[in-house]
Order: C-alpha cells, then sequence, then structure tokens
C-alpha cells in the first residue's frame, strides 16, 4: 500500500507497539496481559508495518525465520517446565527466586520464562501465516 | 546401570556433531563406546554366574505402575554381552564400510539409539519399560533398513518390516497390560514368581496369543517370516547386527524371558514348538534356492530363530541349555559371515553366488575369517558350532522323534547352506567381478577374525563361556543349573546322528542342482505364501483408507462445519432434554442497563450482515463487528484480559481474510434454497441450544464454583495476581502447552500447504 502517512505512522506504531508488547508480557502475571496477548500485540505491529510496506521489508526486523522463532518459542515453554525436576518436583512445578539486579529486587519465575515460550510461539505462528499468505500475494 | 543403558540414547544424539570433529576415524571414535559398555557388563561376569542379580530402580511414573527397573541376570548378561561386544565390531566395521556415504552421521545416530534401546530391552525388568524400548528398536530398525531412502526397494523393505513387527508390537502391548491386570505388577521378577494366577485364568490363552503374536513378528517365525529376507535392503553392517544377531533375538528373548511366566503350559509346548519347528524347516528349504550371498544367511537366520524357539518351546532343561549355547555359537558365526559377505560386495561390487569364486587367492584374510564361520555354522568339529549342534541333538533325541527328524534335516540343509554362503565364493576358479578384489582394510576384517577366533577358542575350550551360558539357562529355567560343556563326548548316538548329518548335508550340496528341481514344487507354498497375504492385506487396508476418507475428507469446509454442528447439536439437546432442567431458566431483564442493550444490538445487526452479505470482504467486515461487540461485552462484565485477546484476534483474522481473499473466486451464489434452509436450521439448533446452557449456567449452582479456589490460591502457589494468567501458565500450565504445539503445527501446516500448493518449494 502506498500510503505516506500509514508509512510514517506504521514506522513508529512498530516501535511503540513493540514495547507495549514486552510490557504486556512482563506485567501479565500480576496485571491484565501476558505472552499470548503480548505476542498478538508484536504480531500485529509488524503485520501493519508489513500492509504500509510491504513482507521483505518487515522481515528485515526479525533476527531468523518464523519458523525458527515458533521453534524457539516451543523449547523455552518446555524446558521451563524441566527446572523442578532437578528438585524432584513433577514437570512445570513453578520455581521462583528473588534477584538483585542493579539495585532493583527482581521476583522471577520459570512461568515467565513459560509466557516467554508462549510469547514467541504466537509471534512466529502469526507471521508464518502472514508471510506464507503475503509473499505470494506480492510476487504474483 | 541406568546410566549404561540410557547414555547409549545421550551419545546418540551427540553423534553427528561428533562425527564432524572425527569423520576419518569415525567408526573407530565410535566403537570406543560400545566397548566400554561390553567391559562393564563383562566386570559383572563373575557376580551373575555366582546366581547374584545386580537390579536398580528408578520411579519413573510410580503412579502408573511404570518404573525403571532394569535387572542384569545370566540371560540378560548374555545378550548384553552380544550387544555390546557385535556392536564394537559392527561400528568399527561400518566406519569404513559406509565410509564417504553422505549419511553416514545419520547412521551412527541410529545405531547407537538402536544399541541403548535393544539394551533396554534385555535389561529391562518391568513390561511396560520393556514394551517402550521394543517399540524403539522397531522404530530405529526402520530407519536403518531404509537407510537406502531414495531406493524403492528399500523404502517398501522398511515399511514391510515396521508394519510387520509393529502390528505385532501392538498385540505384545495388549498382552502387556493383560498381564499387568491379571498379575496386579508389570514387573516380570515378581509375575513369574506367583505364574499360577496368571497361567490359571481364563484369559491366559488370549494372554498368550498375544505375546506370541509379538514375539513371533519380531523373531521372523513363520508365517511373519517374509519381512527378514526383504530387509536385507539395508546395509549390510545393519543386517548383520540388528537382523542377525541382536534386534530379530529380541523374540526369542522375550519368549525366554517370559517363559517362567507364560510358560509350562500344553498349548505353550505345542504351540511355540511347532511354530518353532515349521519355521526352520522352511527357511532352510529356502535359503537353498537363494542366490544373493545376503539373502541366504538371512534364510538362514531364520531357521535358526526357528531353532531357539522350538527349543524354548520344548522348555527342558536340556532345551533352554541347548538354546544358550545355540545362541551364542549362532551370534559369533552368523555375524562373521554377514560382514564376510559386506566385505565381498564391497570388494567386489556383487553378492551373487554365480558370480563369485575363487577369492581366496584375491582376499585370504576373508577367507580365514567366512571359513571358520561356516564351517562353525555346518556344526563341524572343532569349532563352536559343533558345540551347540551337539546340545541341540541331545535336547531334541531326549524329547520327541518328528522334533528330531526336523532337527536333524534342518541340520543337513544348513550344512549345504553354509558351504553355499561361506565357502563357495572362496573355491574354484576365479571370476571377472564387476570390481578387483583384494582384502579390505583391518576395519572391515577384524569383525569376522574376531569373532572366527573365539568359535575356535571356545570350540577348544568350551569351559570358557560356560558359567555365563549356565546361569543364562539358569534366569530362563526359574533354578540353579550347571551344563558341562565338551568338544569330545565320547563315541555315542549323538555323534553318530551328527555323522549323518554331515554325510547327508554333503550330498544335498553336491546333488544341490537335481535336489532343488526335485522340490520345487514346495517352493511356492512357503514363499509366495505369506508375503502375497500380506501384500493383499495391505492393498485392502490402502483401498478402505481411499474409500473412507473420500466420503468423510470430502473437502468441501460447508459439509465438515455442517456435520460437526448436526453432531453437536443432536448429542447436546438429547442431553440437555433428558438430564437438563429448563424450568430453572429466570431472567431479570430489568437489570441490563442502555448501553449493554446497544452493544446487544449490534452484535445482532453484525450477525445479520454477515449472513447477507454479497461480497466477501463484507460479509468480514460484518463478521468483525460482531467479534469486537463481544470484546465489549468482555470490557463490560470486566475481563480485560479476554476482551484485549478478542480484539487482537479479530483485528488479525480480518487481515488474514483480506489476505485469503487474494486467492479466492469471485463472489456467487451455489446453495440452493434447500441448502440455505437446512443450514438455517442447523445454525438455528446450535445457536439456541447455547444460549440457553449460558442462561441455564448463569442461573442454577450445581456444584462449588472452582473459581473460588483459583482466587484463593493464584498469589499464594502461582506467586501472581492476575488469575487468568497464573491459570494458564501454571495451574493449566500443561494445557497451554500443549495448546502452543497445536499452534505451532498449524502454522507450519499452513506454511506448507501454501508452498505445496504452488509448488514453489522456495525457502523463506
Amino acid at each position: 500500500m502506498n500510503s505516506l502517512i500509514l508509512r510514517t505512522a506504521s514506522r513508529f506504531l512498530l516501535i511503540l507497539l513493540f514495547q507495549f508488547s514486552i510490557f504486556l508480557l512482563l506485567r501479565g502475571h500480576n496485571d491484565p496481559g501476558g505472552g499470548f496477548v503480548g505476542g498478538l500485540v508484536l504480531a500485529a505491529a509488524l503485520t501493519l508495518y508489513a500492509i504500509a510496506y510491504d513482507v521483505r521489508s518487515m522481515r528485515r526486523f526479525l533476527p531468523c525465520r518464523a519458523q525458527t522463532i515458533i521453534a524457539w518459542g516451543l523449547l523455552a515453554a518446555a524446558v521451563s517446565g524441566i527446572f523442578s525436576m532437578f528438585k524432584g518436583q513433577p514437570f512445570m512445578t513453578g520455581q521462583w527466586g528473588h534477584f538483585d539486579f542493579l539495585g532493583l529486587d527482581l521476583h522471577l519465575g520459570t512461568p515467565l520464562l513459560f509466557d516467554i515460550g508462549v510469547y514467541l510461539t504466537v509471534v512466529g505462528v502469526v507471521l508464518i501465516v502472514i508471510i506464507s499468505l503475503a509473499e505470494e500475494v506480492e510476487d504474483d | 546401570m541406568i546410566f549404561a543403558v540410557l547414555s547409549g540414547f545421550v551419545l546418540a544424539l551427540l553423534a553427528p556433531t561428533l562425527y564432524r570433529l572425527s569423520a576419518r576415524w569415525s567408526g573407530a571414535v565410535f566403537s570406543v563406546f560400545p566397548a566400554i559398555l561390553a567391559f562393564y557388563f563383562l566386570s559383572h561376569m563373575e557376580a551373575v554366574a555366582g546366581g547374584a542379580a545386580y537390579r536398580v530402580t528408578y520411579p519413573w511414573m510410580p503412579a502408573m505402575g511404570l518404573e525403571l527397573s532394569f535387572n542384569l541376570d545370566g540371560l540378560g548378561l548374555l545378550f548384553a554381552l552380544a550387544i555390546t561386544v557385535v556392536g564394537t565390531l559392527i561400528i568399527t566395521y561400518a566406519g569404513s564400510y559406509l565410509h564417504g556415504h553422505p549419511s553416514l552421521p545419520r547412521f551412527y545416530l541410529f545405531i547407537l539409539m538402536f544399541m541403548a534401546s535393544m539394551l533396554g530391552v534385555v535389561l529391562s525388568d518391568n513390561l511396560i519399560a520393556l514394551f517402550i524400548f521394543w517399540e524403539l528398536t522397531s522404530i530405529t530398525s526402520y530407519f536403518l533398513i531404509g537407510f537406502e531412502h531414495d531406493k524403492d526397494t528399500a523404502r517398501a523393505a522398511a515399511l514391510q518390516a515396521l508394519l510387520v513387527t509393529g502390528g505385532g508390537g501392538l498385540a505384545l502391548m495388549a498382552g502387556v497390560l493383560l498381564m499387568g491386570q491379571i498379575g496386579g505388577t508389570f514387573e516380570i521378577s515378581a509375575l513369574a514368581a506367583d505364574n499360577a494366577a496368571l497361567q490359571g485364568h481364563r484369559l491366559y490363552p488370549l494372554v498368550l496369543a498375544l505375546v506370541l503374536a509379538g514375539a513371533f513378528t519380531k523373531s521372523a517365525q513363520v508365517p511373519f517370516h517374509f519381512w527378514l529376507p526383504s530387509a536385507m535392503e539395508a546395509p549390510t553392517p545393519v543386517s548383520a547386527y540388528l537382523h542377525s544377531a541382536t534386534m530379530v533375538k529380541a523374540g526369542v528373548y522375550l519368549l525366554a524371558r517370559l517363559s517362567p511366566v507364560l510358560g509350562g503350559s500344553d498349548i505353550w509346548l505345542y504351540v511355540v514348538t511347532g511354530f518353532g519347528a515349521a519355521t526352520m524347516l522352511a527357511s532352510a528349504y529356502q535359503a537353498l534356492y537363494q542366490t544373493d550371498l545376503k539373502k541366504i544367511l538371512a534364510y538362514s537366520t531364520v531357521s535358526v530363530l526357528g531353532t531357539l524357539t522350538m527349543l524354548i518351546g520344548l522348555g527342558d532343561k536340556l532345551a533352554i541349555k541347548a538354546a544358550m549355547v545355540f545362541l551364542m555359537a549362532h551370534v559369533l558365526y552368523k555375524a562373521a559371515l554377514f560382514l564376510v559377505a559386506g566385505s565381498i560386495d564391497h570388494e567386489t561390487g556383487t553378492r551373487d553366488i554365480r558370480h563369485l569364486g575363487g577369492l581366496r587367492k584375491t582376499m585370504p584374510i576373508i577367507c580365514a575369517g567366512a571359513g571358520v564361520g561356516a564351517l562353525s555354522m555346518a556344526g563341524l568339529p572343532p569349532f563352536f558350532g559343533f558345540v551347540g549342534k551337539e546340545a541341540l541333538y541331545e535336547a531334541v533325541t531326549h524329547g520327541n522323534l518328528p522334533v528330531t527328524v526336523v532337527a536333524v534335516l534342518t541340520s543337513m540343509l544348513l550344512f549345504a547352506v553354509a558351504w553355499l554362503a561361506g565357502i563357495r565364493p572362496f573355491s574354484g576358479a576365479e571370476t571377472h567381478t564387476p570390481k578387483h578384489p583384494h582384502d579390505p582394510p583391518w576395519t572391515m576384517w577384524l569383525g569376522p577374525v574376531f569373532l572366527g577366533c573365539l568359535s575356535v577358542l571356545f570350540g577348544f575350550v568350551p569351559v570358557l563361556p560356560e558359567s555365563l551360558l549356565s546361569a543364562a539357562a539358569s534366569s530362563v529355567l526359574g533354578k540353579e543349573v550347571h551344563m558341562h560343556l565338551a568338544l569330545w563326548h565320547g563315541f555315542n548316538a549323538l555323534l553318530v546322528l551328527s555323522l549323518v548329518t554331515f554325510g547327508l548335508g554333503a550330498l544335498v550340496y553336491w546333488q544341490l542342482e537335481t535336489i532343488k528341481r526335485v522340490t520345487e514344487f514346495a517352493l511356492p507354498a512357503v514363499r509366495r505364501g505369506p508375503s502375497h497375504w500380506y501384500a493383499l492385506w495391505l492393498r485392502f487396508l490402502n483401498w478402505s483408507a481411499v474409500g473412507q476418507t473420500r466420503v468423510l475428507q470430502n473437502g468441501y469446509l460447508r459439509l465438515y462445519l455442517a456435520t460437526i454442528m448436526t453432531v453437536t447439536a443432536v448429542l447436546a439437546w438429547y442431553t440437555f432434554l433428558t438430564y437438563g432442567d429448563v424450568a430453572v431458566v429466570a431472567m431479570d431483564w430489568g437489570d441490563i442497563g442502555v448501553h449493554e442493550w446497544v452493544v446487544g444490538l449490534v452484535a445482532l445487526v453484525g450477525a445479520i450482515a454477515t449472513v447477507r452479505a454479497q461480497t466477501f470482504l463484507r460479509a468480514v467486515m460484518a463478521l468483525g463487528v460482531v467479534g469486537y461487540s463481544v470484546a465489549l461485552i468482555f470490557v463490560l462484565y470486566g475481563a480485560p484480559d479476554l476482551a484485549m485477546t478478542q480484539f487482537l484476534i479479530e483485528t488479525l483474522s480480518l487481515i488474514l481474510f483480506v489476505f485469503v481473499f487474494y486467492y479466492m473466486p469471485p463472489f456467487k451464489r451455489f446453495s440452493s434454497r434447500v441448502v440455505i434452509a437446512r443450514h438455517a436450521v442447523i445454525g438455528t439448533a446450535v445457536g439456541a441450544f447455547f444460549t440457553l446452557l449460558v442462561l441455564v449456567a448463569t442461573s442454577v449452582q450445581w456444584h462449588p464454583t472452582i473459581s473460588t479456589y483459583f482466587s484463593e490460591n493464584s498469589y499464594l502457589m502461582g506467586q501472581g495476581r492476575n488469575i487468568v494468567n497464573v491459570i494458564l501458565v501454571d495451574f493449566r500450565g500443561f494445557d497451554t502447552l500443549g495448546e502452543i504445539t497445536v499452534l505451532a503445527v498449524a502454522g507450519i501446516g499452513v506454511y506448507s500447504l501454501i508452498r505445496l500448493r504452488l509448488g514453489k518449494g522456495r525457502g523463506s
């Protein structure tokens, strides 16, 4: 699509929505949000960008192929469940700990890693569908 | 010991990486691992021979009675040593045999994985664990037979082996579950201690039939024997290892292992002995007709498996002893002969015995290995095969006459077969072969020579393997036995029988063509029969699969939806009208605010507009209106998580629809009025049901709500205040893991379907 307003806006929106999606992902455990919604926001932002420019330009933002993003997502989600097994607890028992990071007291746990896995999987799946469908349209 | 079994799987996963570091000497490098395991098992020899059983248990899924319990007794040790020692030689050999093959790393992966699975089979004391390892051997065997996967015949043979052994595996699983149900435990040792309950049960014949189906398919007993000769499509090291020395013996192992549990009854005696005897004779006979070196060996392997099955069927002390001796002798000579066949193929370019001759001059070392193997196979002194055959004769002559006749006839035929496979390619005049033969590198003659040396050594000094074999026989019989093996038993009836066998065998070999011509009439029955049924069965399966797919998967989305909706509506309405209490539905219409009315109306208008739309775009936009209205309702009723997700999903599906439209034909109406009316009825039935369900569900409380549990525990146990998220990632995390997996599969499915349809095949 050749719209100057959309193009300009989508560039700023992409950055803002990306930050927003991370925000949603991280706050999810205590407030509305989570990996699934966060992933959808980022996927929507990238899709918007792809509509404003084209899919090829959008793909410059991806560090790897969409399939690989899905794979990393599933891996993260699956691995998050394994930690508890080292303590003799059943698979996927949440493990939590307090971490001191630059003076901040971070309360982190394996469910966050799981949520990151969900986030990546959702982003990957939406993108793989958009990319496969749209690239053919653009090629023809 | 858990480490000894499972480390093979870890190494298998690392194999492709390790290969890159050591491509040149990969065979020798990888063979270090089985060699270490072999020494590990050897170190337990003394304790095991003394009657001690080494046992370790790790609870895997205790709630389901599944434990990883490994038991190292005499029988397990005998097999474990065969697996690791032959494995060492095979991997060394394969490094040269498959040198430069592009899939060599994959070969190491599968063969190591196979080895670990096979060790799991022979050491597991838990039937479920045994079954899992058993299936793993079938699967790795599938990959190894189909190793040259660009060849049609290799793929067909791999599939055939998988279907036959996999089908038997299913039967075995049912048998295992029944045994566990009846006996109350899955531990073989516990089942053996109390076998009366199982054998007295009315389902005992069924259990036995199922277990035997598993064992007979795996060990290629008649009428399932045909897959083993086909499996010779595999690279020769695989044939030598899986389809001669180890995997095909898993069925025999299972029979031996379960004979204290299931054996001793009359059906066991007749069925197992009968099938074994039929197999040994029929395949030894078919071996005569083969010209491919590997096929000859394959049929003779089937024959030996039959012999072992028959001996386990007889089940008395002499028979079990003989089975153990015969088994060891067979591992030693047959693996050697297979490796010889592979070397001949590798060096001359052909395995057809009609084109081979005089190789003793060009391949002297291989010739020595082959000679020892063949003479041991023929059962000639002073090789270990002679000791094995003497033990066999001793057992059958104490049995009954028919079995004795079968044993003598089989030995006679195998004598000729041994000559055919191990002596003939090396004798006579040199022939012209596709490649100019010479002795292969040491990695490829080490196997036959090492195994040949053992055949000679154990033949001259049969005391050496005595303690191991006694321990193995003891664990099959469930009581302490001692055997005394000797090369020279004195001049007695057994020796006469052996001499008669040699004479007849030599006669068969001398008059081979005549005998083949005279007995040819029987060939179609034994050869074509079972594999023909298999082909018919496969064709029937394909035909019925195609037929039902055509009916059920007709490709019309509207029919799928109509089917799903109709079934749901009928079942749900039936249940609801039978058990539901419709009277309790009561609505307080006064509670609904103006804004809620508005949202509801917008959704309704959107739904009507969707149905009446004349273009795709309008239909999708109207559908979006419905979706956004629902999202608004979520907002109004305090479900921000749901609302957010719903808004995003609606937006993204709208975009996806727009992309999909590109591929769609112009909007047309195909449906007749009748079809539209039918769809309207189905839609109304489903919609009305769900409306009613929601109304009932909100007005009645049958069970205490689970949401209190979640809201009370979400912070305490899940450490989060957002209940929805805590449920998703913690309380019901396993469900979510399943869901994202489905999502990923669906995404990859869309990708491959679009790529396939357009036939462009580019990576993206």
